[in-house]
């Protein structure tokens, strides 16, 4: 088994309050060590945001300002100029969002910071819903999910915010995986090199959110990646854009059949599922001109 | 005028802008909104003649200009915005945001009707609406009053770390072109210290803002900003002194026009005292003893001032630009509160004029004066004709 390859400096801390089991305080860990000491973090209302912890402690060794629900973007702009005002342009202001703050309430603040082109990295752990409220739909919740707002499943698919992304032209977006953690690492230094409004999206099998079992959350996400429904790409410049895994193992069944908020499906709907996974996967492969 | 060889003519809006430049603002995130977009035109102008050495920022919205005037005020940055009406509305949620942060910003914010129905005229709804927020608040009367206040906000807010907002009327003050004296940069620089707060968001530090945290601290948190709300007048009028000394224009929370053994004081905020002041000079010439009482600081309300102004007086006329549905003029409920329990407390007769930016012209006060001197007042204000 290959090791992980990232720096582990101690800038996430032990007994947070994630979940047992949770891919994101993992994700966190890895991106803050690659990140680094020299980092302002922009935290609005999430699961990152409990999992910082409450006053007095933090579990974050950078310092956060925890900010509203849909201004994280537009707060990072202020410390990006305000540090720039007194000369300090090379820290990093890193946002670390949820798929309600970055997707639904926050996406007009961030086209805005992207359509400026700030200097900002802006980390959107997307876990397809309002999970820390409980377990609500988002523009991110993907087509048929049952959620506390979809009781009968969402009858619309999810949002594809890369996509938007790229349309602003911004220099870097990327997609990343809690079951990828080298390539997560590799993004984040390589978002780190570039000037620019950085997009990281990294997908977050909620475990009480989606239904899976608690030691199964990176095997989810892996499942994700491997059935194309959460491809591992980057896309530079809006225009550039490169599969990191350019094949495909499995069908969507597996990962569906994992998770207890498409245990409703009918074996139709499965099969339009695969048909959409299929279209995008192929859509993707188009683009990065495979 | 001491020190000052610079007069100009100036709107409102653009003594502002003036104002801002001189008082060195080191982020301005800004949105345009009539009638305040002057203001915003002005200091792009400055900057890009290199004359405002600045990061200004020109966002989607006036909610993302407040937000990253919080976070660039946190960050350590003197940090200035301006606004008006429905953009001051949008920024409801970061204005309670900025002061539980205890982020010194200064916003300009220009009285407007706000919609619906559509309307651009002056009324000062769109702030007084704004009262519980945790700002510190003041309104000033003329372009020359909205250049020093801009400047003496800096230093109050940042010496209380509380942010403030400086209101003047639409149009009335806005528009209007006056002389108005430059102050000197080395005199605006002697005046104003740089801001260095200890504590920022600063990797060097370690520092976090705005952590969940239990009931106690919350409470604690706003207890802290009743302390520093307390110090509020103290501080608007060592800094009004101040520039007083620096420039021969001095100011306090409030401010008397003739109200030497007045039997009437008219209490008004805004561009309305320039009329009030005209009433007042017409009356007295025709033997009236009638005074101006004009609130500068509205919030904190300068309580005890104003009981002090007022005692012994027979009678006190409020004059409102702005209507609260269900319970009147918002000056006139706070007076009324202001003067709770006082012996030797004058009638307070309420009037909604003004609203919606009708004219309110001298005339008009005079009458007011001379039909309700002498009447017995009721707890409801008045709608003016």
């Amino acid at each position: 088994m290959d090791m992980i390859d990232y720096p582990d400096g101690e800038q996430f801390s032990p007994g947070h309050v994630a979940c047992a089991g949770c891919a994101e305080a993992l994700s966190l860990r890895v991106i803050l060590n690659t990140i680094g000491p020299d980092a302002i973090g922009v935290v609005p209302p999430s699961c990152t945001a409990v999992i910082c912890g409450g006053y007095p402690l933090s579990s974050v060794s950078i310092p956060v300002q925890h900010t509203t629900l849909e201004n994280a973007a537009a707060s990072a702009s202020g410390i990006k100029r305000s540090l720039n005002a007194m000369g300090k342009p090379d820290t990093t202001v890193v946002c670390l969002a949820g798929d309600g703050g970055t997707y639904d309430i926050g996406l007009q603040a961030l086209s805005s910071a992207a359509e400026r082109n700030e200097d900002i990295l802006y980390v959107c752990f997307d876990n397809e819903g309002y999970m820390n409220t409980g377990g609500q739909k988002s523009s991110s919740t993907p087509l048929n999910a049952i959620t506390g707002s979809t009781p009968a499943g969402k009858l619309s698919r999810k949002k594809n915010l890369v996509e938007i992304l790229a349309a602003h032209r911004i220099p870097y977006i990327a997609t990343c995986s809690p079951a990828h953690l080298s390539d997560m690492s590799a993004k984040i230094k390589k978002a780190e090199s570039i000037r620019g409004t950085k997009v990281i999206i990294v997908i977050i099998p909620c475990l009480p959110g989606w239904g899976v079992a608690d030691d199964a959350a990176v095997k989810t996400a892996r499942m994700a990646v491997d059935s194309g429904v959460f491809p591992l790409y980057e896309v530079e410049d809006g225009v550039d854009y490169t599969m990191t895994i350019n094949t495909r193992n499995q069908a969507v069944n597996a990962y569906l059949k994992q998770q207890k908020r498409f245990r409703h499906l009918s074996d139709a709907d499965i099969s339009d599922i695969q048909a959409d996974v299929d279209w995008g996967w192929e859509y993707l492969l188009d683009r990065a001109g495979k | 005028m001491k020190g000052e060889n610079n007069i100009r003519l100036l709107s409102g809006n653009h003594a502002v802008s003036w104002g801002v430049k001189l008082a060195r603002p080191q982020v301005a995130p800004l949105y345009p909104i009539t009638p305040q977009t002057p203001i915003l035109e002005k200091l792009t102008e400055f900057h890009s003649r290199g004359e405002l050495d600045a990061e200004l920022l020109t966002p989607e919205s006036e909610h993302s200009a407040m937000s990253a005037c919080v976070a660039a005020s946190l960050t350590g940055a003197r940090v200035f915005t301006a606004t008006s009406s429905q953009g001051l509305l949008l920024m409801h949620e970061l204005l309670h945001y900025a002061s539980g942060a205890r982020a010194p910003i200064v916003m300009f914010n220009v009285n407007r009707t706000p919609g619906s129905p559509w309307a651009f005229w002056p009324d000062q709804i769109d702030s007084l609406s704004q009262r519980d927020t945790g700002w510190i608040k003041m309104y000033s009367e003329s372009p020359q009053e909205s250049l020093d206040t801009v400047i003496q906000a800096f230093r109050i807010s940042e010496k209380l770390s509380l942010p403030l907002m400086i209101s003047h009327d639409a149009f009335y003050v806005s528009h209007a072109v006056e002389p108005v004296a430059l102050p000197q940069q080395e005199q605006v620089d002697s005046f104003l210290p740089a801001y260095k707060p200890e504590l920022r968001l600063d990797t060097s530090l370690g520092q976090s803002f705005g952590a969940p945290i239990d009931q106690a601290t919350w409470n604690r948190s706003r207890r802290e900003t009743a302390a520093a709300m307390a110090r509020v007048e103290n501080e608007v009028l060592e800094t009004g002194k101040a520039w007083g000394e620096l420039t021969g224009r001095s100011y306090a929370a409030l401010e008397h026009y003739r109200t030497e053994g007045a039997g009437v004081v008219i209490v008004t905020m805004g561009s309305m005292c320039g009329t009030v002041r005209d009433a007042v000079d017409a009356l007295r010439e025709q033997g009236s003893a009638v005074g101006l009482l004009k609130v500068r600081q509205f919030r904190p309300l300068p309580v005890q001032t104003l009981r002090n102004s007022l005692a012994g007086i027979p009678c006190a006329l409020v004059l409102d630009r702005n209507y609260s549905p269900g319970m009147g003029g918002i000056l006139h409920q706070e007076l009324k509160s202001a003067l709770f329990a006082m012996d030797d407390a004058p009638r307070v007769h309420g009037f909604l004029t003004g609203v919606g930016g009708v004219n309110v012209a001298s005339m008009k006060i005079q009458q007011l004066v001379t039909e309700y001197a002498d009447a017995e007042p009721s707890v409801d204000s008045v709608w003016v004709e």
